[in-house]
């Protein structure tokens, strides 16, 4: 199953089209893309408070905040690629592309998109083998992660997503990407 | 603390000696050079003419004039070659060395530390540590220089010319230390924020003492002998260090900091940007930004009972 | 020369003072900000050109003083590492890229049509094209340090450090598109001066007879259309690699680092050449009045001159002694790097040898040449040593290099420089500069330079790297650094004293002195400030020596005075051979810079911007050549 998002497996999909949609992992309505692509360009648009449907994760102002900070500095998204491939998340994600874990360059946010639940899902974990960090990176190195995986996303401005690593590329530059690919 | 050497001209080595030498022969003619230039300029300005206060311009003299120019060409023809001659010998010398048996050291250059890795047909044997590279005197070591990111450039001038490490190629450098003594060593090619505090020490003991002090690091990390280390060792393992820093001994393995199993048998921390002292190791690991701003070891946020446990049991890591 | 009859029959008659009037109506730009933004009269555009480099030469020379605070004593935390990065590369950026080269290409603007006996030079649009182009690259990056996105891995900016994965944000890109503007810039310029100096020449100025400024200039122009490309294409490749995810410079995608070393260092050593050549050519022609003799040693300056643009190509990997070349190609490149003291020594002899015979006027111009004779010589010599490998790998990017370089850059090109604005002053802006001041100037100059970068040599032996933001204090090199910036600021005195004598000179009454200096160039034959024709009579020149040659000035006659027409000639013997009309002062020079300069911003941000701004530069284009209707 290389390449499946478990979440939009068979099975998920099956429970939608009886109309059991609600929360089947945290997230919302399954029958649909997810986030809903307006929500993804007025996010990325404008840094103001999204008042969306998603019902994953806080909307604490003051880690917003601290978020855009980070989505707004090159040097911090690139020190959150950095810690990407220092700390092996290549091992479950691939790059992005995703394998055992899922995919994080496509627009499926299983937790959502939005930085303060990215940062949920590395400080506190996720079922089904997303380990927890908490105490093991500190709040910098945490917000510099969820800097980079939004920038994975395509969430982020174009000059501030990092360039290609200079290491065997698998995969094409988050800069040269158009848009986030669904994932098949 | 012992002296630390660091220059070109207060060499310790036979490489380093090859290029003083070939430095004062340099330094010698060039400096014959110019002073006689400068005579002869001093005495163009001062010699006796006869006054002449007419803007009439002269043309003559050409031709005597021009073969004194044909002389001092033909001499400074002369001396760049043998300077070239010099040059080349000297390059030549700097290969003659006795590299059978050799120890070869693996140097890998990263933002912005040393990794020293003394390689041995047995696995089981081969040694990490950071910073500080320890050679037994009189005999050769051929390093094996890599980088693992940036362009780095090694340099110890009282030992040996500089190398750079270019990542994507393995560059090579010899070198020996003919006396004992500790030789400071930096980082020569502009690697980023911290290329200022890219330091290394090169200590140079009698062979014995070297295969002692290279035994010593072979083993793991002592076990914690009070409650206070023992505390320590877990906020060590509990904590962020374990993302990044290898003790050997204990479940801490990750590679991309420097290895600290025998942190306290090093001179200095942060890559010779402080001596290994309670004080600034403390300060160090509390906020690495302080000491080395853009470094790549993160703020760990801990409680001070928690890091003075931790500093406690780096101290107790011989 | 062979002149034909109908020629020498109309080499009379100089113009009448109605003639005169005329012809300057038909040489003055319009008046107005339209005009000065469209004016192609090679004076203007030279001045503005030297006035705007000087202005980065101080913006250069207070980065140069923040560095010297930061280093003065161990460990002062004036600057962050960022910030100093920044300051380090933006120095040396800017005092390579926009002001060496450009402040030569600047004289060569402004003095060349002038020493040669013509009106204009070969394109004048182009001319202002280039010094536009110039102008907004320089401010792109100025505005950009200013946004705290500055260069900040060093004027040659290694990779992978300036790559894309250790050099995020925007800060190289807009190192790589400042060397597109600068390198577009020089290679337009030079082309200009090339095309000037071989068809534009007065009649009976044989390349035997040209004056050796204008000599070094041609050379000058020949390895900037050679070096430039390189550079150009090297900061192209690595816009792409950190664009568009191009592996060039991946080693582990089969680019490789070393790479542009090569490429920028193919065009890095001949640029010190270009940046020196040129002062060669004014120490030539400031010696000639002040000896009062001919330079001895004409032909083999002229030789020298050649051999060095030739030699110096090759010798580029003396820069990557330390990376683990083979040997045997390291002992050819230090062989061609002490090669090359040959003709410089040759240059150095000559000079000297006029000194000994000539007959000394001790102004300030002949004491900045002085300076430099002292400066350059000691330079070189580090050079000769720096071209000995095993020496080299020693001092190689330490305080060493950084003194031999200062040495030769600053003694070599700014000595002589400094030298020819007091010279070339009065020619210019019709007063002479104070003969006090400018003694106070030079003694300053040279004072400061030495107590600076002399101890330098001192600190890289006792192993100080170079782009180092702070060090320990037990290094020992307290105390060599604060006398280092102590210096710094006698230099920067100095400075200070030129521009003091600047303004002091401007406000006086114009004197308007022809010749003050007695000397023997055809620029000297003009009125000071030339009028906007140069000459009212375009000369014939008889002699090396223009001025000095005896006999009655002869001039040329039959071109129109209502239009803008120059006499072109062949390239070895200067036979007039036909003539050709100028164009008019335009905009379109002006709005196809601006254009292009959207086009390389743009391509900062997004690929696109090569699509996209392709399209304002053609429009520009298509305006700027449009056919004149023809009047006759």
């Amino acid at each position: 199953m290389i390449g499946d998002d478990f979440y939009s497996s068979a099975p998920a999909r099956a429970l939608a089209a009886r109309g059991r949609t609600g929360n089947v992992c945290g997230y919302g309505d399954y029958a649909q893309d997810s986030p809903p692509a307006e929500i993804v360009r007025a996010d990325a648009a404008s840094r103001t408070a999204v008042l969306s449907e998603l019902r994953a994760g806080p909307g604490n102002p003051t880690e917003r905040k601290r978020a855009s900070l980070y989505d707004d500095n090159a040097w911090a998204v690139s020190e959150g690629q950095r810690w990407f491939q220092a700390f092996n998340c290549n091992g479950c994600h691939a790059n992005g592309g995703g394998c055992i874990g899922p995919a994080l360059m496509d627009d499926v946010w299983i937790y959502g998109f939005e930085p303060e639940n990215i940062r949920a899902t590395i400080i506190e974990g996720r079922p089904n083998g997303m380990p927890s960090f908490r105490g093991r990176v500190t709040e910098q190195q945490a917000w510099e992660f969820v800097a980079y995986v939004r920038s994975l996303g395509g969430l982020l401005r174009k000059d501030v997503e990092p360039g290609r690593s200079d290491s065997t590329n698998a995969r094409l530059a988050p800069q040269s990407l158009q848009k986030p690919r669904q994932s098949e | 603390m012992s002296e630390k050497l660091n220059s070109a001209l207060d060499t310790a080595g036979p490489q380093a000696g090859r290029i003083e030498d070939l430095w004062w022969l340099l330094f010698g003619f060039c400096a014959v050079v110019f002073v006689a230039v400068m005579a002869v300029l001093v005495a163009a300005l001062v010699r006796r003419r006869t006054p002449d206060e007419s803007m009439e311009p002269t043309y003559a003299g050409q031709r005597t004039a021009l073969r004194y120019v044909g002389a001092g060409v033909l001499a400074t023809g002369a001396i760049l070659l043998g300077f070239l001659i010099a040059s080349v010998t000297t390059d030549r010398g700097l290969d003659e060395i006795e590299t059978g048996g050799a120890r070869v050291l693996t140097i890998t250059g990263r933002q912005w530390w040393w990794e020293i890795r003394y390689e041995d047909a047995r696995p089981d044997r081969v040694v990490v540590t950071a910073n500080e590279i320890h050679v037994p005197v009189g005999q050769p070591v051929l390093l094996r220089l890599r980088a693992s990111d940036v362009i780095h450039s090694f340099w110890v001038p009282s030992l040996a010319g500089k190398r750079d490490l270019i990542p994507g190629r393995d560059t090579g450098l010899w070198i020996q230390a003919n006396r004992p003594g500790t030789f400071q060593g930096q980082c020569a090619e502009f690697c980023g924020y911290q290329h200022a505090h890219m330091r290394f020490l090169v200590i140079a003991q009698p062979p014995a003492e070297f295969d002692a002090w290279l035994e010593g690091q072979r083993a793991s990390a002592p076990e914690p002998a009070t409650d206070e280390e023992r505390r320590g060792r877990e906020v060590f393992l509990a904590g962020s260090c374990v993302m990044c820093h290898t003790i050997r001994g204990t479940a801490a393995g990750s590679i991309v900091g420097p290895d600290l199993t025998h942190l306290a048998s090093r001179q200095t921390i942060a890559a010779g940007a402080r001596p290994n002292t309670r004080d600034h190791l403390a300060a160090w690991v509390a906020d690495p930004q302080r000491t080395k701003p853009g470094a790549r070891m993160p703020v760990p946020e801990l409680p001070p009972a928690d890091l003075q446990a931790l500093v406690t049991y780096l101290r107790s890591l011989r | 020369m062979k002149l034909s009859p109908e020629v020498k029959a109309a080499l009379h008659e100089p113009a009448t003072d109605t003639e005169a009037a005329l012809l300057e109506r038909t040489w003055a730009r319009p008046r107005g900000l339209a005009g000065w933004l469209a004016s192609t009269d090679h004076k203007e555009i030279g001045r503005r050109f030297v006035v705007t480099a000087f202005a980065f030469f101080l913006l250069g020379g207070v980065l140069a003083a923040l560095m010297r605070l930061q280093l003065s004593r161990p460990e002062l935390g004036l600057l962050d590492p960022d910030l100093y990065n920044q300051v380090f590369s933006m120095h040396g950026a800017t005092m390579m890229f926009l002001f060496a080269v450009p402040v030569m290409e600047a004289m060569g603007v402004y003095l060349v049509p002038l020493m040669i006996g013509t009106r204009n030079l070969a394109f004048p649009r182009l001319a202002a094209f280039g010094y536009y182009i110039y102008l907004f690259g320089g401010v792109m990056i100025y505005v950009a340090f200013a946004f705290d996105t500055g260069i900040e891995t060093g004027w040659f900016s290694n990779v992978p450090l300036a790559g894309p994965e250790f050099s995020p944000g925007k800060r190289t890109d807009f190192y790589a598109q400042l060397i597109t503007f600068t390198a577009l810039s020089a290679m337009v310029e030079a082309v200009n001066l090339i095309v000037t100096i071989l068809k534009l020449r007065a009649p009976g100025m044989t390349l035997n007879r040209m004056p050796l400024f204008v000599w070094a200039m041609l050379v000058t122009s020949f390895m900037i259309v050679f070096a430039m490309p390189t550079v150009a294409t090297g900061s192209a490749m690595l816009m792409l690699d950190r664009l568009v995810s191009t592996q060039f410079f991946n080693p582990a995608e089969g680019g490789d680092a070393l790479l542009w070393q090569h490429l920028f260092w193919f065009f890095g050593h001949p640029e010190v050449y270009i940046i020196f050549l040129p002062a060669t050519g004014m120490v030539s022609a400031m010696l000639v009045p002040f000896t009062r003799r001919a330079i001895v040693g004409y032909t083999p300056v002229v030789l020298a001159l050649i051999a060095t643009a030739f030699a110096g190509f090759g010798l580029w990997v003396h820069h990557m002694f330390a990376a683990g070349l083979p040997k045997l190609g390291q002992s050819f490149f230090t062989a061609a790097s002490m090669l090359i003291a040959i003709p410089s020594g040759t240059q150095i002899f000559c000079w000297l040898a006029t000194l000994w015979m000539g007959r000394l006027r001790f102004t300030t111009p002949l004491l900045f040449v002085l300076g430099f004779l002292f400066t350059f010589v000691m330079g070189g010599l580090t050079g000769v040593m720096l071209a000995a490998v095993p020496f080299n790998l020693q001092v190689h990017d330490t305080y060493f290099v950084v003194a031999h370089f200062h040495y030769v850059l600053i003694g070599g090109a700014i000595f002589p420089l400094f030298g020819a604005f007091y010279y070339w002053f009065p020619k210019t802006y019709g007063r002479m500069l104070s003969e006090r001041l400018g003694r106070w100037n030079f003694a300053l100059m040279f004072a400061g330079f030495q107590l600076t970068f002399f101890p330098m040599h001192i600190l890289g032996l006792h192993g100080m790297p170079r782009r180092v933001y702070t060090y320990p204090a037990e290094t020992g090199w307290g105390g060599l650094s604060l006398l280092a910036s102590i210096g710094a600021g006698v230099l920067g005195l100095s400075v200070l004293l030129f521009l003091i004598n600047v303004l002091l000179a401007l406000r006086r009454p114009r004197e308007n002195p022809a010749n003050p200096w007695h000397a023997d160039g055809l620029e000297w034959s003009t009125t000071s400030p030339p009028p906007a024709c140069n000459y009212a009579d375009l000369p014939v020149v008889r002699g090396r020596y223009a001025l000095w040659t005896k006999g009655e000035p002869t001039v040329v006659t039959g071109l129109r005075r209502d239009r803008m027409f120059v006499l072109v000639t062949h390239v070895l013997d200067a036979q007039p051979d036909h003539k050709r009309e100028m164009p008019a002062p335009s905009l379109w020079p002006l709005l196809a810079a601006l254009a292009t300069t959207a086009l390389f911003i743009a391509t900062i941000f997004t690929p696109w911007g090569v699509v996209w701004g392709l399209i304002p530069v053609f429009v520009t284009l298509v305006g700027w050549f449009w056919p004149k209707q023809d009047e006759s």
